[in-house]
């Protein structure tokens, strides 16, 4: 093995944590800061020809090949997994930026009780919770994030209103949400006939929709560390895709400039991370395949993990860094409260064109009437909801044929179908909703027993399933899509009941898989310190939604965001003057 | 190294401009100076001539030309089926294909080691005879395999070829574009955004490489 000269910080992953840890390490000390990126280097130009469905969101262009690595699945001990051998459910990213490239930019903050949410479940149902329930506590509050978050925001550029601006609740804006200390550094996008037409039903129906917080820019603008972008073209050609104009706010065209030609920072693509180095108690760098397929040793002082949520659990279980969980016993921390999110969707149907190939990934409305513990009916017995939208996110030909109302044609294929499809076509959009999906004893990762990658090590093996929890979530947000989309005027069509039956790796829910390398308050419960911090190797920080002890509504990049630079902040301030615990 | 195969069609079969009568009725028009007459000689890379006479003919039934326009046919969708299948999504080259091959449950999605070359070859084989069959007996067969992989994968192509941007080979002179009214990838939708009359905004159709103004090659073209 091929041994090279220390650096400082070793990052595993260059995508938003891996970049925006380095940027604020790199600019902020002396530090030297290496990156290591498996997939390839990406820039702006290279985006310019990347308006292509079939090879961006139907062959998966910018995501992992999973020829090479994928995952397994069951859905309880005792089963044997399958791997997942085409994508499905989720689709995590590759190369420089990682899946910070091709996400839709919907830039949403946690709710304020998101982070204390086992106390107050317990403070509000006490004995009655499920038994198999492991919510926890983050041991980090909103109030103690919300610079963070505010960081994150003017990183990117974030257009919203806000509906809470330091107590006070700013009509508009999202009235449930924590407080703000500042409004968006953006407005929010301009409304589509859509949007309008959802705000208005939702407004007549007495909830209180409000502007999706966007990453793609609503005008031109340059952030506190002097990157300029442009304001976004609606193209339509943002979810699963990355920006050619730089108008959403991706790892490349916000950290990357800063980063570049500095001369204490280092990128490595085609880098693929296999193991960390550690001995007695201390990480001593990471080993790692590189390019030329030799396989490499890079020492460094401390060790960041940055990667996707699975990968970062697979790292520590390969490298033998802490105990599995055993859900049998409740023993050892790593691995468990492993979730996603109850996704759902209700097609809706209009007489008239929507001319919806316009868009931007985030362009839309939300209403958060139902997220978290607000307005459930304890007749439902639900523990926490979601959040309800709808998105003018841009829609391309071949995903965007074929949906048509119920009670049209029962033809899948031939002239019937062909009318009734070219009918419809552009005429159809849908509501959405993710909810929270609660952490359980049963759901967790471990090591495949069988499959392996392209190097021959195990794949990581998800336990999941879902609970009848879960199931009445889904329903409840299925029950208010039909709702507000009966009042907009629309033909409701058959929702989508991903969440109805038992966990599907076959169809997309979101990206958003959480949990494995869980922060929390004691080494009992969690594998990391609330700083990220591994509770028994002090110089390896975990960072990332890996990190979440369980999953809540909408999207969790802007909490990811917080929490890296939350880390950053206190490595920078206190951990490299004083190695140690933080906690 | 196989002997090369061509689909050999008028060219007169393939693309157009798409013209509606006052009555909505869709009239499929050639520009005046368009060198297309006599036949097209397309090479082939994946399926023999005989094949792609059974590919054409089943997509046809799948997304015919009827008085709603065009179909798979005129938008080339087998060109585009032929080159997905010798490229590396093929060959399931995107996909894990490592064993133990296990049937698994229905939520674990498709477990079986064939890849779509595979799916094709074994699927055409079973609609032997198939282009001598009027339409009728044409949908029969097709219905009586519908639940099969095979079928599924070729459905599922054929809207890909009707719509793909035609750099893949399919949606020939963006046919299938002018069909729906989707414009082709654009720049920039700035001035339009936001004020929507209520009228379908609907544009002689770009491609990409029109877009961009230079040509732009598909994962197909990979190795």
């Amino acid at each position: 093995m091929q041994r090279l000269k220390p650096v400082d910080v070793v990052i595993a992953g260059g995508g938003w944590v891996g970049l925006a840890m380095a940027k604020e390490i790199a600019t902020r000390t002396s530090l030297s800061v290496l990156v290591l990126e498996r997939g390839p280097a990406r820039r702006l130009k290279d985006y310019a020809a990347g308006m292509d469905e079939v090879d961006y969101a139907l062959r998966f262009k910018m995501m992992q090949n999973l020829a090479e690595e994928t995952t397994t699945h069951r859905h309880s001990i005792g089963q044997t997994a399958a791997p997942i051998r085409q994508y499905g459910s989720f689709n995590p990213g590759t190369g420089v930026g990682g899946a910070g490239e091709h996400w839709g930019g919907l830039a949403y903050r946690y709710l304020p009780d998101q982070f204390r949410l086992a106390t107050m479940l317990r403070e509000k149902h006490g004995t009655r919770l499920p038994a198999d329930l492991l919510v926890q506590d983050w041991g980090v509050t909103y109030d103690e994030l919300e610079p963070y978050y505010w960081q994150a925001e003017q990183m990117m550029g974030i257009g919203g209103k806000a509906g809470n601006l330091r107590g006070q609740i700013v009509e508009g804006g999202n009235p449930f949400e924590g407080p703000r200390s500042h409004e968006f550094p953006n407005p929010p996008h301009k409304p589509t006939w859509l949007v309008s037409r959802f705000n208005q039903a939702a407004r007549e129906l007495g909830y209180h929709p409000f502007p999706t917080p966007a990453a793609t820019l609503s005008q031109t603008y340059r952030n506190p560390d002097g990157v300029t972008r442009s304001g976004c073209a609606y193209c339509g050609y943002c979810l699963r895709y990355g920006c050619m104009i730089g108008a959403k706010a991706q790892p490349t065209n916000t950290l990357l400039p800063v980063l570049t030609g500095r001369k204490n920072f280092t990128l490595r693509t085609g880098c693929n991370v296999r193991r960390i180095a550690h001995r007695e108690g201390t990480a001593t760098g990471v080993t790692y395949i590189g390019e030329s397929g030799v396989e490499i040793e890079q020492p460094a002082h401390v060790v960041i993990l940055g990667s996707w949520t699975l990968n970062n659990c697979r790292l520590l279980l390969l490298s033998k860094i802490g105990e599995p969980y055993d859900p049998a016993t409740g023993k050892g921390t790593l691995g468990r409260n492993l979730t996603h999110q109850v996704g759902t969707a209700t097609p809706i149907f209009f007489e008239r064109p929507l001319n919806a190939f316009m868009g931007a990934g985030a362009l839309g409305a939300t209403l958060a009437d139902f997220d978290g513990d607000r307005n459930l009916d304890p007749s439902m017995g639900i523990l926490r909801g979601g959040q309800i939208r709808v998105t003018s996110g841009g829609e391309a030909p071949i995903g965007s044929f074929g949906r048509i109302p119920p009670g049209e044609t029962e033809a899948s294929w031939g002239s019937a179908w062909k009318k009734a499809a070219l009918k419809w076509w552009d005429h159809a959009s849908s509501i959405t909703s993710e909810a929270e999906h609660l952490a359980y004893r049963q759901n967790y990762i471990d090591l495949d027993p069988t499959y392996t990658d392209k190097f021959g090590d195990p794949l990581a093996r998800l336990t999941l399933d879902w609970t009848d929890h879960e199931r009445r979530q889904a329903e409840m947000t299925i029950q208010v899509q039909a709702k507000v989309g009966k009042a907009m005027g629309a033909r409701i069509g058959n929702p989508a009941r991903r969440v109805a039956g038992r966990y599907s790796t076959v169809e997309y829910q979101s990206s958003h898989v959480s949990g494995g390398v869980v922060a929390g308050t004691s080494p009992e419960n969690s594998v990391l310190n609330p700083w990220m911090q591994h509770w028994s190797i002090p110089n390896l920080w975990v960072v990332g939604a890996s990190g979440f002890p369980q999953n809540s509504s909408g999207n969790p990049t802007m909490t990811i965001l917080a929490m890296a630079y939350r880390s950053a902040d206190v490595m920078i301030k206190r951990y490299f003057k004083r190695p140690g615990s933080m906690a | 190294m196989r002997r090369r195969e061509f689909l050999v069609i008028p060219a007169r079969s393939l693309g157009g401009v798409l013209l509606y009568t006052l009555a909505r009725e869709p009239i499929r028009l050639y520009a005046q100076e368009s060198p297309q007459k006599g036949t097209l000689r397309v090479p082939l890379r994946f399926f023999t001539a005989d094949e792609a006479k059974i590919v054409t003919a089943a997509c046809e039934r799948i997304f015919p030309a009827d008085d709603s326009g065009p179909g798979a046919t005129e938008a080339g969708v087998v060109i585009y089926i032929d080159r997905q299948l010798a490229g590396p999504y093929g060959r399931d080259q995107y996909r894990y294909t490592k064993g133990p091959w296990v049937q698994s449950v229905a939520e674990h999605g498709n477990q079986d080691k064939a890849t779509p070359r595979e799916i094709y070859r074994e699927g055409i084989g079973s609609l032997g005879g198939f282009t001598e069959l009027p339409a009728g007996e044409q949908d029969g067969k097709l219905h009586a395999i519908e639940k099969t992989a095979f079928f599924q994968l070729l459905r599922r192509h054929t809207i890909e070829g009707m719509f793909s941007d035609p750099l893949h080979g399919g949606n020939a002179e963006m046919i299938g574009w002018q069909l729906i009214g989707y414009p082709g990838p654009r720049m920039s939708y700035r001035e339009e955004i936001g004020q929507d009359s209520g009228e379908a905004w609907r544009r002689k159709p770009v491609s990409l490489a029109e877009s961009l103004g230079h040509a732009v090659s598909g994962m197909e073209e990979e190795q």
